[in-house]
């Protein structure tokens, strides 16, 4: 594999644990524009134990994703008290003033940043992001996913059938927190460097715009969004500058025609009876 | 001697937090009344201030002329951003009201919106590339010294002028014909239709009014600060979000003291903890804010919840 290519790869497949993250709260109905925080907290806290207590690889990313999901767990609670445009918001505001206190701890490195080191092959990250969208596809496919679209739908339907709405959305932020910790450890690993300005607000809403342009009603949404996303502008091959100029103006069309994201329930439905059932039918 | 710094501190702030004002209310004023989160105003005030600096630097593009004064670059950098936001009301509003029977349906707007977002910092990105530009005015280094204080007169003449916008508006709310079809479509826009309200004419005005008061708003900041640069609308931007939280969603006189509240907390924070403490400061005030009084200070209880 060369090294161009293994690069990419790497980047692709954080970037689809991270959009899984995204997306496990989003499929509840809830926008998370805190993602790079809840990431951050994950690689400080990966870069810290392996640097610092030097302990092995495997150990530091379970860590750093058991730190990022007790951390949002912890901040689900008066969070989820907020609702629809004040959750963006109050999501925005904890990963603005986790990297508030990142810049502000010398411990953390400061602005400076830190250097990781351990170091992990781009198979590591691929295999971490194939379990990840495993674990995506399962949940989606279980009584938990079942309520968990139930209370995207329809809060106060789903509440009065029964479901635990608050259960359902505290366990999905929680999840989500875990997952972002995670790809947040696998950065640090792969890339040796960390520092506060790299999680900043551009990370987190290119993050929710891979899930909701790949569609949250199905668990490929996140998949199919951030391979699209990753991939489209490295075989396109342009600058920079260029690609997230492209990036804005395909969300802008995006929206208009199809609003629902990429992949969506129907047109599943559509490609599998055409795949399956031999004849046409509509 | 302590004290003295600290009021020339507030002082500071409170100058600081008349650049934040405009923009506030240009979000309240899309929160309140199209329920639209409108993450294109910060890039509509960096478009603003960059254009003018293009135009005062260079001229029009492609040699049709040469530099152009100061004062009339910042006026067509403000066009400029009314155009762009009247651009964003066609291809980002407008599909709002397709519905589609799905409960992320209250994001497309905001996605959208993003979309504009990067959309135009790019521009400008590409055009001008990444650095801060100096920006020269007339007013150099007015300063007003009264007992050991520093005015910069420019910046007061900002704040008394953003002041007197914004109230300004809040009477033309209140007042006049359009003030009330707009308040009538913050409160329902389909009983608004009913009643015989063009919505999608009126609608248009509310984009201009955003225009124009974030171009107003980086013009002010030219002036007082003598630069530019294509970020310096995410500063701004945040800052204003979280002054918009402060005073309550929809509330314009909500924004003007969310404003200088977070101007003050910024500055002081600034003084008393160094220099980045102030992001911790300002959003930590915002959490709070959002988690144990949702609707902030001047806040509606009926906006932005359930849907966006």
């Amino acid at each position: 594999m060369s090294g161009y290519l293994s690069g990419v790869l790497a980047i692709l497949g954080i970037n689809i644990i991270f959009a899984y993250s995204i997306y496990i709260t989003a499929a509840t109905g809830q926008l998370n524009l805190g993602g790079a925080g809840f990431q951050a907290i994950g690689a400080y806290a990966c870069a810290l134990l392996s640097n610092e207590l030097g302990l092995p690889i495997y150990l530091t990313l379970v860590f750093s994703a058991i730190l990022g999901g007790a951390i949002s767990f912890l901040i689900a609670f008066p969070v989820l008290r907020t609702k629809g445009v004040y959750m963006v918001l109050a999501t925005f505001a904890i990963a603005e003033i986790v990297a508030g206190i990142i810049l502000n701890t010398d411990y953390l490195g400061g602005p400076t940043g830190m250097i990781v080191n351990a170091y992990i092959e781009t198979e590591v990250v691929l295999v971490v992001a194939v379990i990840i969208v495993i674990l995506g596809f399962y949940i989606m496919s279980t009584r938990i996913g079942l309520a968990m679209r139930a209370v995207h739908d329809d809060e106060a339907v789903a509440d009065l059938m029964g479901v635990d709405k608050r259960a359902i959305q505290v366990g999905a932020f929680t999840i989500g927190g875990a997952i972002a910790g995670l790809s947040g450890g696998l950065y640090a690993l792969y890339f040796g460097f960390i520092e506060a300005q790299y999680f900043n607000a551009n990370i987190s809403i290119f993050v929710l715009l891979y899930v909701l342009i790949g569609g949250t009603q199905t668990a490929w949404g996140p998949l199919v969004g951030a391979s699209f996303f990753t991939l489209i502008p490295e075989a396109l091959r342009i600058g920079d500058d260029w690609r997230f100029f492209i990036f804005g103006v395909i969300i802008v069309i995006m929206m208009i025609f199809r609003p629902e994201g990429i992949v969506t329930r129907d047109a599943l439905e559509r490609v599998w009876r055409q795949l399956f059932s031999g004849k046409r039918n509509v | 001697m302590l004290f003295e710094q600290v009021l020339q501190q507030i002082i500071n702030g409170l100058m600081l937090g008349s650049i934040y004002i405009s923009v506030a209310v240009a979000f309240t004023l899309a929160i309140g009344i199209l329920n639209f989160l409108n993450f294109t105003i910060p890039a509509l005030y960096m478009l603003a201030g960059m254009v003018g600096w293009s135009l005062s630097q260079y001229g029009v593009p492609f040699g049709l002329s040469g530099p152009v004064n100061w004062a009339f670059a910042l006026f067509i950098g403000i066009i400029c951003a009314i155009l762009a936001s009247l651009l964003v009301e066609r291809f980002t509003y407008r599909y709002f009201k397709m519905k589609h029977g799905d409960a992320t349906e209250h994001a497309i707007p905001l996605v959208s919106s993003l979309g504009f977002l990067l959309i135009f910092e790019y521009i400008i990105l590409i055009a001008h590339g990444s650095d801060t530009r100096g920006f020269s005015t007339a007013f150099s280094n007015l300063d007003w010294r009264i007992g050991g204080f520093i005015i910069s007169i420019p910046q007061l003449l900002s704040l008394v002028f953003s002041i007197l916008i914004v109230a300004g508006l809040s009477v033309l709310l209140k007042r006049s014909k359009v003030g009330r079809a707009l308040r009538a479509i913050a409160e329902n826009p389909d009983a608004a239709t009913i009643m015989g309200i063009d919505v999608d004419r009126i609608v248009p005005i509310v984009f201009i009014l955003i225009g124009f008061l974030c171009g107003i708003s980086a013009a002010i900041f030219a002036i007082n600060y003598h630069e530019v640069s294509p970020y310096m609308g995410d500063h701004v931007g945040t800052k204003a979000i979280a002054a918009m939280v402060i005073g309550g969603l929809g509330s314009v006189w909500g924004a003007i003291a969310g404003g200088l509240i977070v101007g003050l907390s910024e500055t002081l924070s600034i003084y008393f903890f160094g220099a980045s403490s102030a992001q911790i400061t300002v959003w930590g005030l915002l959490l709070l804010l959002l988690v144990f009084r949702p609707t902030g200070l001047f806040g509606h209880n009926a906006i932005g919840k359930g849907k966006f």
